[in-house]
């Protein structure tokens, strides 16, 4: 059971747990401003393509024998 | 066929492509090396496996209320898609090796010679490789034809769309009798990445309850913009991160991850 659970978390989330975080946090802030009436069709768009140029900085950080 | 369906069968067709790719490469080189009857059962096992999970998930997420399949699809997808777009941006910066289907035959078929003889008949190791390969690649496709195809409620289109991918690789593994190694698996992987997170973000913020800017018009401003920043970054990350040598990042977070999936599910 543990080892089809970590797998299952690792098929899903993978090693980029903060962009899988990004994305719950904005679905999250979108239904709380939509509830509220506020539109928030554009907070996806922002929150994604912020959370994909951070993961690409994060990954080309980590390359080894950068200076 | 709508926009929405037309996006649906591509992407899923595109995935499995690409996926199907990699598994006739384990495949091949186990066919060659070690027959192949035993290799074909793994095959036939597999496809079963994959065909089961999506026949039992399936309706089980269709019964699901529109707004709530929507934001657990539209989340699931955007976590793939950006997954699949941040590996194919490393790849087309030069930050990441492309995958190379002649290297990873290579590899396979060293493995499948060193590997013992367990007598003559059923070859128990032709049928698991081949089984876990394409399990492995297909797992992610599956997943693709469920989110894709139950928030559409077109399971259907989506399969049909995934089994034509998978008879146009075989068939053209089966012409060439080697791994596909011309076809632009980093361009398709890009594209995949495109739709699914074009697609995750649109149904996301509408199960989210967000109201769309001329409904699903506002797809045609979505994927194209999720293209070009896609292209800007790769351009931009390839300008401020020079290649190294072999244009790989070491121990790379996205291999690591498929690495780390498969380990905890052969354990």
């Amino acid at each position: 059971m543990k080892a089809f659970l970590t797998g299952a978390w690792e098929f899903v989330v993978g090693d980029d747990w903060p962009t899988a975080l990004g994305v719950v946090l904005a679905l999250a802030l979108t239904a709380l401003c939509s509830s509220a009436s506020i539109p928030s069709w554009w907070i996806m768009p922002v929150a994604v393509i912020g959370l994909l140029a951070l993961s690409i900085a994060r990954a080309a950080a980590d390359r080894p024998g950068r200076r | 066929m709508s926009a929405g369906e037309l996006g649906l069968a591509l992407s899923v067709f595109l995935a499995c492509a690409v996926e199907a790719v990699e598994a006739l490469t384990i495949v091949l080189a186990v066919g060659t090396t070690r027959g192949w009857r035993s290799a074909l059962a793994g095959v036939g096992a597999a496809m079963l496996a994959l065909a089961a999970i999506v026949a039992a998930l399936g309706p089980a997420l269709t019964a699901l209320p529109i707004d709530l399949l929507r934001v657990l699809v539209g989340g699931l997808l955007l976590i793939f898609g950006l997954q699949w777009l941040r590996k194919a941006i490393l790849r087309a910066a030069g930050l990441k090796a492309k995958h190379d289907e002649r290297e990873t035959y290579a590899q396979e078929r060293r493995a499948a010679q060193a590997a013992g003889r367990g007598g003559a008949g059923f070859d128990a190791y032709a049928f698991a490789i081949s089984f876990k390969g394409v399990l492995l690649e297909g797992l992610e496709v599956a997943f693709i034809v469920l989110t894709f195809g139950a928030n559409q409620h077109r399971i259907p289109l989506a399969a049909a769309a995934a089994a034509a991918a998978v008879l146009l690789v075989a068939a053209a593994g089966a012409a060439a009798r080697a791994p596909l190694a011309k076809v632009p698996e980093n361009l398709m992987k890009f594209a995949v990445g495109v739709m699914l997170t074009s697609f995750g973000m649109f149904w996301g913020a509408e199960g989210a309850g967000a109201s769309w800017p001329g409904g699903d018009a506002a797809l045609l401003a979505i994927i194209p913009g999720v293209l070009l920043a896609a292209i800007v970054m790769t351009r931009a990350v390839g300008r401020a991160q020079p290649p190294v040598a072999g244009g790989e990042i070491a121990a790379a977070p996205a291999e690591a991850r498929e690495e780390a999936t498969v380990r905890a599910w052969r354990a």
